[in-house]
């Protein structure tokens, strides 16, 4: 997306003609000019230039510039920014949000700080709600009167400016809207590529300056009492975000996406039904791989395959259950309400599925260790050593032993077919992977 | 030729050939896999996908540069949508093509999040405040995750919404086989830009400015050569705030209209209708799945039975329904909730017997429930 370069014979204004609606004395007007001031200087392209309003008075000042705008929800706009500026890292974004937007809205400015993402976000901070009656907010002064601390505020005012500091925000300042630099302060944080915040105290008339005498000699004060320096308090050379992740991801540009994996039936398997194999083991057991491993063997057998995982969150605790579904015909129903075949590889497994063998009939098979032999059940049951195993496999790789035992006994799918699966799998599990299967195998047959 | 995979892969995969460039999620289960392979697949195309701070900022982000020239997806589960709510309003009220995965799984708050539901239905239907209609597509099989995903990009871009696509941890998570030719492309139109003449003499585009009957404003992005405004906000057309009755009224209105007024875009069912039969089996999703089981079982032991597979779950398509309860004495709409969806078939299918089969237990319904319940 390329723009041509706009002929704008130089700006004297970024305002458009309509006036602001704010109350007489409030500073958002005064911020506004500043930004104005800033911008003329900065000589930007309207169209190249994006203001993000946040809610409440302040969300009503994109309305009075000749630049792009974005005017969404309360507390949003530092994230509505972001997602603009990494869909176009060559706009200047302009994020104008008030002390509320900052409190709701905590967790995306520390966040974009700590990315360092490029936008500039200016904080119309008259320590209260102005539009919605003047409750207290955020940066509210201890023991300040407002519309819903009437006893005085019991909260510690959030210091932004340290707040984002800290976080690794590469352009921090604090001012007033009384400051003669400040359309300097905002050209500054506007041109730094990464993240910059103003955080910009000012009055509101309305509630805040009634409601507690206040005045900008009172301002002033507050700031000293609260020991919250002024002026460029950071100043700091980091890569910024949009940029940074091009770089980061240069290399796999043009690499070609995720595409489907064919497999060619090239075997065939006997199965004329729909069969269920469950495997119960325990997590990190490589059960879900090694059942994987089977249901790719009957799609090379010309059946169709469906593989249900059930684990606990904790995904190296506790039981791994994989559920495996063979048939002829499409699977429809991937729900298995008894298994024609059970392989119990631990107690942490044999926990989950007892469940199912009391369903189990004469017909259906049960696979266990030696420790769960005396399990009561009306299926046939073998029980497996791998000890007996004549060649040596790595202890990890116990699950597709033992199924490999499993389906030889089963005779669901034609040997060779398990061995096809494994060689499609990924290299460095070939070789480890044909070895536990050809260890199943000779079990299978003592 | 056949594969083996799942969901997750196939939405990701529709997402790609749908052009997405931009992808923003929050980690959740059964979504995650989705956040994973579009962080991984995204940079190739020169997309960018974000891990965000939260679903909030997921949203937000998709939005952000959905209004920048992306074309975005997000994908999260029902605790993740809860926090989408707000600004799923706002890509109504601002017109913001954008597609939103709900993969979802069981129980209110944390519920069960690695069990099968389908207890989202209502609740994306009506999740944000206002009451606008949204459009939800429904997909029953892998193939179709890749198709409707392509569907729902196009959709976004054609009516300038979000999109949803409605699935659940057992599509999404179950491993399972498809016939590779089963997938099939959707031509996913271009957004509308421009307009002929708008903003071209004065460099500011009228951003929500349309025409009849298409009902839909033509976009712009920022950074193209118009000045673009953009508001959340009830507002004229040209994006400024505005309390003026008739301009408010006719953009409530015209945020209906452009969804309702089109219905035959978006309808989109499977309809196996069998002469004679007196049942009509409904369904959506996976438990769709297990009807068509059914259905096959039936009808070897050659009873008669009528199935109806619902893709665009909302708007309802009232049209296919209406065609499909021809002749039919119950019907039966099979759902893993409380019977949610089945309020609106009751609704249409007067003089018929509407019985569910519901299910919340974290299983899904068998082929077996279904075949008891056909008369």
């Amino acid at each position: 997306m390329t723009v041509a370069p706009i002929t704008v014979t130089s700006l004297e204004t970024y305002r458009n003609e309509s006036p602001y609606p704010f109350c007489p004395g409030c500073g958002h007007g005064f911020i506004l000019d500043h930004l104005n001031r800033a911008l003329v200087k900065l000589q930007l392209d309207p169209r190249r230039v994006v203001i993000v309003s946040d809610i409440g008075c302040v969300g009503l000042s994109d309305q009075y510039f000749v630049t792009n705008a974005f005017h969404g929800l309360h507390g949003r706009s530092t994230v509505y920014a972001t997602g603009i500026k990494l869909a176009r890292p060559d706009l200047k974004v302009i994020v104008l949000m008030g002390d509320g937007g900052t409190g709701i809205g905590g967790t995306h400015l520390i966040n974009a700080a700590r990315r360092n993402v490029g936008i500039t976000v200016l904080v119309f901070n008259n320590l209260n709600f102005g539009m919605t009656g003047g409750q207290h907010s955020a940066t509210t002064p201890t023991g300040a009167i407002t519309a819903t601390t009437r006893a005085g505020n019991l909260e510690r005012p959030l210091d932004i400016c340290a707040t984002v500091a800290a976080n690794g925000a590469s352009f921090v300042c604090r001012g007033t809207s009384f400051d003669k630099d400040l359309p300097d302060r905002i050209a500054e944080a506007i041109q730094n590529e990464g993240f910059s915040l103003l955080d910009i105290w000012e009055l509101c008339t309305a509630y805040y300056v009634p409601n507690n005498q206040f005045s900008r000699k009172a301002l002033m004060n507050t700031l000293d009492q609260l020991q919250f320096p002024t002026g460029v308090l950071q100043r700091r050379e980091t890569p910024e975000y949009a940029a940074a992740y091009r770089q980061a991801y240069a290399e796999v540009l043009g690499k070609p996406t995720l595409s489907p994996q064919p497999i060619e039936p090239r075997l065939k398997s006997a199965l004329d039904r729909r069969f269920n194999l469950v495997v119960a083991g325990s997590a990190g057991g490589r059960v879900r791989s090694a059942v994987r491993l089977a249901g790719l063997a009957g799609i090379l057998s010309g059946l169709r395959a469906a593989q249900r995982d059930d684990y606990p969150i904790t995904v190296k605790s506790g039981h791994s259950v994989s559920e495996l579904v063979l048939d002829p015909d499409e699977i429809l129903y991937t729900g298995v309400s008894r298994p024609d075949a059970l392989l119990i590889l631990s107690q942490d497994g044999y926990q989950k599925v007892a469940r199912y063998l009391p369903l189990m009939t004469r017909d259906d098979r049960l696979f266990v260790l030696p420790p769960l032999a005396g399990v009561e059940t009306r299926a046939q049951v073998m029980v497996i050593d791998p000890a007996h195993a004549p060649i040596r496999v790595a202890k990890t790789n116990t699950a597709l032993v033992l199924l490999a035992v499993v389906l030889k006994q089963l005779a669901l799918l034609p040997s060779q077919a398990l061995e096809e699966a494994a060689r499609l799998g990924r290299a460095q599990y070939v070789d480890e992977n044909l070895k536990a299967i050809a260890a199943g195998f000779a079990l299978a047959d003592r | 030729m056949r594969e083996y995979t799942d969901g997750s892969t196939a939405i990701v995969r529709g997402s790609l050939a749908a052009g997405c460039t931009f992808f923003a999620g929050y980690p959740i289960t059964p979504a995650s896999p989705i956040l994973m392979m579009m962080m991984r697949e995204l940079p190739k195309v020169g997309g960018v996908a974000m891990q965000a701070e939260d679903e909030i900022a997921a949203i937000s982000m998709c939005i952000g540069a959905t209004m920048a020239g992306a074309r975005a997806m997000t994908a999260t589960s029902g605790p993740g949508i809860s926090l989408y709510s707000e600004n799923i309003g706002l890509a109504v009220m601002g017109e913001v093509p954008l597609v939103v995965v709900d993969v979802q799984r069981l129980g209110p708050a944390t519920g069960g999040a690695t069990s099968v539901g389908q207890g989202d239905v209502q609740f994306i239907r009506w999740g944000t405040a206002g009451g606008y209609p949204v459009i939800v597509l429904a997909p029953s099989s892998i193939a179709e995750c890749y198709t409707l995903t392509m569907k729902a990009f196009d959709l976004a871009e054609r009516f300038r919404c979000p999109v949803f696509l409605l699935t659940d941890k057992e599509l999404n998570m179950t491993m399972n086989t498809v016939d590779v030719d089963e997938y099939h492309d959707l031509i996913v139109r271009e957004r509308k830009t421009g307009g002929s003449d708008n903003g071209r003499e004065t460099g500011v585009f009228t951003p929500y400015h349309y025409d009849p009957p298409d009902g839909v404003p033509p976009m712009a992005h920022y950074g193209g050569d118009v000045v673009l405004r953009f508001t959340g906000s009830t507002h004229d057309e040209r994006a400024f705030i505005t309390k003026h009755p008739p301009t408010v009224e006719a953009l409530n209105r015209h945020l209906a209209a452009k969804i309702e007024e089109h219905l035959d875009e978006i309808e989109e069912v499977t309809a196996d209708l069998e002469p004679g039969a007196r049942t009509l089996l409904i369904s959506y999703g996976v438990t769709a799945r297990a009807m068509r089981g059914a259905v096959r079982e039936a009808r070897s032991g050659a009873r008669k039975v009528s199935a109806l597979t619902i893709h665009s779950l909302w708007p309802v398509p009232e049209m296919a329904i209406r065609a499909a309860l021809d002749g039919i004495e119950q019907v039966v709409v099979a759902e893993l909730n409380l019977g949610q969806y089945r309020r609106e078939i009751e609704r249409i299918a007067h003089g018929c017997q509407v019985v569910g089969i519901n299910r919340v237990d974290g299983e899904l319904i068998s082929p077996a429930q279904f075949l008891e319940a056909i008369r």
